[in-house]
């Protein structure tokens, strides 16, 4: 079977319901091979009417109990829902432990949930290289509401909110002060910042200051014209664990799912910053291939090694093999 | 490509609340080079079937200290095999007693850890007989 084939088949399955062949074709996808590839790009056209929720924040703040929690509400109302767990790959043996599951089986047997944990393999920003092409897939495949849930982060992945439709930030309360709350970073691309651990002594207070520190300078937001102006997430609180809060916080994502849904022809911004992030990402990682081609491999690792040398400066390295890889396409 | 990784489920069927030694080889199995799903504890095997198979796993390690095994694992290896996993490698380990290691390996689980097996063991009794991926 070609890899063509093969993608065919696979994708028409997936989509027909068989989680199975689902669950295959996001293997081929993550581990990039041509089938994952065709398969992607056959599937791609039907991919945009998923909400893509990106949930992210500090390791244990929360994050896959909120989702867990989240889902068996959006099943309340009979919704699809798939989840993207990602967790970090060793950079020392490449093994990883993918741990997010734990606080998620409880809806391992239901039928319209599917989750499947990713681990990061090396890609920086909270992701897996291949996460938003899984989210492709899982979206073609007719699921509603798609969670992707980032690596535990520190103050500045913020790769989710370039691929989400609605980037959630989840903090743990007593994680700072209000000077965390005022940093650049993360608390910056939040569409909504939950506070979990609401039945924590503490939780209430940390809502109140990041809620405090989040609006300050809102009365300035008008004079900044045509500038980038911040965002002005809502806080909401909630604990998972026990439940309160949690509709709250599907309301509001319903909320920004229908907003979305309005103004998708008039404000095309966040759907093109998505389009470049997964551009610009294949761009790098094609390049990088192509450099490893045998009729360019022996000339790119002289190059790295004139640089390792400081014989040559990494500029004039990259673009020297950037025009390698024109002169090649032309000849 | 790069090798892909070799995928386990780590899962702890049934009501004994002694994760040690499952986290122990869950971490263990990272430190070879596995992505290792851990799905912690009181897992039904309906659950483990579901996990295996949403996250396309090449191996489901299982480990019971409760007592159960005769009952939960076979219902396990039957779940993946309703599901179209038969090429899935299935592990056990825990207390499990030699007498019954017969009849398990008849219900499809393909080896049995017992106490004293080093993680290195493990480890290459996975990589000697793991599926190989079609592609």
């Amino acid at each position: 079977m070609t890899a063509d084939q093969r993608a065919e088949a696979l994708a028409a399955a997936a989509r027909g319901g068989d989680r199975r062949a689902l669950a295959r074709l996001l293997s081929e996808v993550e581990d990039r091979t041509a089938a994952g590839e065709a398969a992607v790009r056959r599937l791609y056209g039907e991919a945009g009417a998923a909400h893509l929720v990106g949930v992210t924040g500090a390791p244990g703040a929360g994050k896959s109990t909120l989702v867990a929690a989240l889902v068996g509400e959006a099943r309340k109302s009979g919704r699809s829902v798939a989840v993207l767990a990602v967790d970090p790959s060793s950079p020392i043996t490449g093994g990883a432990i993918l741990g997010d599951r734990v606080r998620m089986q409880q809806h391992a047997s239901d039928p319209d949930v599917f989750i499947r944990s990713m681990a990061s393999r090396g890609h920086g920003g909270g992701l897996a290289g291949a996460t938003i092409a899984a989210a492709s897939v899982l979206a073609a495949c007719g699921f509603e509401l798609i969670f992707i849930e980032t690596v535990g982060t520190g103050q500045s992945e913020v790769e989710v909110a370039s691929i989400a439709d609605t980037t959630v930030v989840v903090q743990a309360p007593e994680m700072g002060d209000e000077v965390q709350a005022i940093k650049a970073g993360l608390l910056e691309v939040a569409d909504l910042v939950v506070v979990t651990k609401g039945d924590r002594p503490g939780a209430e207070r940390a809502a109140a200051q990041l809620r405090g520190m989040l609006t300050v300078g809102a009365q300035h937001d008008r004079a900044l014209g045509d500038r980038p102006r911040p965002k002005r997430p809502d806080v909401l609180l909630a604990s998972g664990a026990i439940g309160t809060g949690v509709p709250e916080i599907l309301a509001a994502l319903d909320r920004r799912a229908a907003a979305r849904g309005e103004h998708r022809d008039r404000s095309p911004a966040a759907a093109l910053a998505r389009a470049e992030a997964q551009v610009a990402g294949l761009l790098g990682e094609r390049i990088a291939r192509r450099l490893r081609d045998p009729q360019h491999d022996a000339r790119r690792l002289e190059t790295l090694a004139a640089v390792a040398a400081h014989e040559l400066d990494p500029y004039t390295a990259a673009d020297e093999l950037l025009a390698l890889l024109a002169a090649g396409a032309k000849g | 490509m790069s090798e892909r990784p070799i995928k386990v489920l780590i899962a702890k069927p049934g009501l004994d609340g002694h994760d040690r030694g499952a986290k122990v080889l869950a971490r263990g199995l990272r430190d070879e080079g596995f992505e290792v799903i851990y799905t912690g504890l009181r897992q039904t095997p309906e659950m483990v079937v579901s996990a295996a198979l949403q996250e396309d796993v090449d191996v489901v390690g299982l480990s019971i200290l409760s007592g159960a095994h005769m009952t939960l694992l076979p219902r396990i290896t039957d779940g993946l095999h309703e599901a179209g996993l038969d090429d899935v490698l299935v592990t056990a380990g825990g207390i499990i007693p030699d007498d019954d290691v017969p009849a398990l390996e008849a219900a499809g689980v393909s080896r049995i850890f017992g106490p004293g097996t080093t993680i290195r063991e493990v480890a290459e009794y996975i990589r000697g007989n793991v599926r190989s991926r079609e592609r």
